[in-house]
């Protein structure tokens, strides 16, 4: 039995999940290849971006394809740490910004 | 001064150093046990195999594996201590072929090919010889690294030399990482002298031309988008500029290869490549239309091949008995690191292909 949730060599197979559905994989591919054509944003900074997500949504595979995809593009570490905090600072920030909420409700519950 | 960082895998008496070892890697593991294609296989599924050569149109001289430099991950296991060196008379025969040879461009390349004492006659009569395209591959720092060698940029100008240089990235920290410590504000600077004769400016017909190969177990990104970050950083941090970027792969071979077992990379680099395979690439491989010549005179299909010492398939073996159609049309000998030529883009000594 396979031993842990994440196995690094499944990355490889992601393209296989078209096996089980053929059209909504492929139409899932063609938007995932779109969204990452050069556009109104460059192809390097949608890849910062991504990074940034895979870091918030704390996908590894996302992560480790994302960093490659980095240093492919001469992306700097110092860049990509910065796309990080980026990410972690709307995670953090959207956590305190529900502070408001628990102030409102304290406030009518026993203002 | 620059700092080498490590030493030749001959220096180090390194198992890798044999080619026969490189070449048993490729083809065992996950090429023997068919968890990934054969590259002959693999070319096969578009009937592209075998690979045969087209007509000549880059003739390519290894002067020598001497080099100031020993980086990471260099393909000839080049260092200062390599005293493979080509010799004059060696050079005579190739000045024979250059005259008389059907091929566009001349590409000299090493090491570092300032330092075969006879560089520089043989510039210059191979400069004769009325060339197109006459290519020295310069590591920049050499430039930097002793008198003798400052007034190369006026050299190589008088000769209309088209100067192509390796550049692996716009920061100090990445390129000194692959390349030693220093390498990259030498490079700097000899970039600065190039651009101060004339080189790589505008609309200069002094071509300077950078090339860049990733720093790790990873592919190059699209030519052209590296070619606009470099040309901006280089631009806005040192005013230096330069023609065009070529973006190589890193074969798995030789001191790069050895990189990939001992960090533990080999199978993914390998996978990576093969997933990146690009049957457009095939047809346009730089063996199609090169012909590799080592210091001692042999003939190989490219540079790569000269490292894992595999002759050309072709009665003619040497310099000395060089013939241009009997060359044409020869089967092209291959193995898994061919796959670094098809990845994507494709790759080559004059960056993608596809
Ligand atoms: S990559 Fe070039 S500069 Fe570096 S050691 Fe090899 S031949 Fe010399
Ligand atoms: S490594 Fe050499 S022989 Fe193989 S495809 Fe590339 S250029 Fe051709």
């Amino acid at each position: 039995m396979q031993k842990t949730y994440y196995d690094p060599a499944d990355l490889r197979k992601f393209g296989k999940i078209t096996e089980w559905s053929e059209e909504l994989g492929n139409k899932f591919f063609e938007y995932y290849g779109k969204v990452f054509e050069e556009g109104a944003l460059t192809a390097r900074e949608k890849s910062l971006i991504a990074l940034a997500v895979a870091h918030t949504e704390q996908c590894p595979y996302c992560i480790d394809a994302y960093t490659k995809d980095g240093l492919q593009r001469g992306v700097t570490k110092e860049e990509m740490m910065e796309a990080i905090h980026v990410g972690a600072a709307i995670k953090s920030g959207a956590t305190l910004v529900h502070g408001v909420q628990m102030m409102n409700k304290v406030n009518k519950l026993d203002g | 001064m620059t700092k080498v960082k490590t030493q030749s895998l001959h220096k180090r008496e390194s198992t890798l150093a044999q080619s026969k070892r490189q070449l048993e890697i490729l083809s065992n593991g996950i090429f023997q046990n068919g968890e990934l294609p054969t590259f002959a296989k693999k070319i096969g599924e578009t009937n592209q195999f075998p690979l045969k050569a087209k007509k000549l149109e880059i003739l390519q001289i290894n002067v020598g594996y001497m080099c100031n430099q020993v980086c990471e991950h260099c393909h000839v296991d080049a260092g200062p201590d390599r005293k493979e060196i080509m010799t004059k008379e060696t050079m005579q025969q190739c000045l024979e072929v250059i005259k008389n040879t059907g091929a566009h461009t001349l590409d000299l390349t090493g090491g570092a090919p300032e330092m075969n004492p006879n560089f520089r006659w043989f510039v210059e009569e191979a400069s004769k010889a009325g060339i197109i395209d006459f290519i020295v591959r310069s590591n920049l720092t050499i430039i930097r690294a002793n008198k003798k060698y400052y007034d190369l940029p006026e050299f190589f100008k008088k000769h209309n030399v088209h100067v192509v240089s390796s550049m692996p990235h716009w920061t100090r920290g990445k390129t000194d990482k692959q390349r030693g410590e220093g390498v990259f504000d030498m490079s700097i600077k000899a970039l600065q002298e190039l651009n101060a004769v004339g080189y790589g400016m505008p609309d200069s017909g002094l071509r300077l031309d950078l090339v860049y190969n990733p720093s790790g177990a990873f592919l190059p990104g699209d030519q052209m988008a590296m070619e606009k970050d470099f040309k901006k950083a280089l631009m806005e941090d040192f005013g230096i500029q330069f023609h065009n970027l070529f973006a190589i792969t890193n074969l798995p071979i030789s001191r790069f290869l050895d990189y990939l077992i001992a960090s533990e990379n080999y199978e993914d680099y390998m996978y990576q490549l093969v997933e990146a395979y690009n049957p457009a690439a095939v047809a346009n491989v730089m063996c199609t239309n090169t012909i590799s010549v080592s210091w001692d005179g042999f003939l190989y299909d490219c540079d790569f091949n000269q490292m894992l010492e595999l002759p050309v398939n072709s009665k003619v073996k040497h310099i000395s008995e060089y013939n241009e159609e009997l060359l044409e049309g020869r089967n092209i000998v291959i193995s898994q690191h061919c796959y670094g030529c098809t990845a994507g883009a494709g790759s080559s000594c004059q960056g993608s292909v596809a």
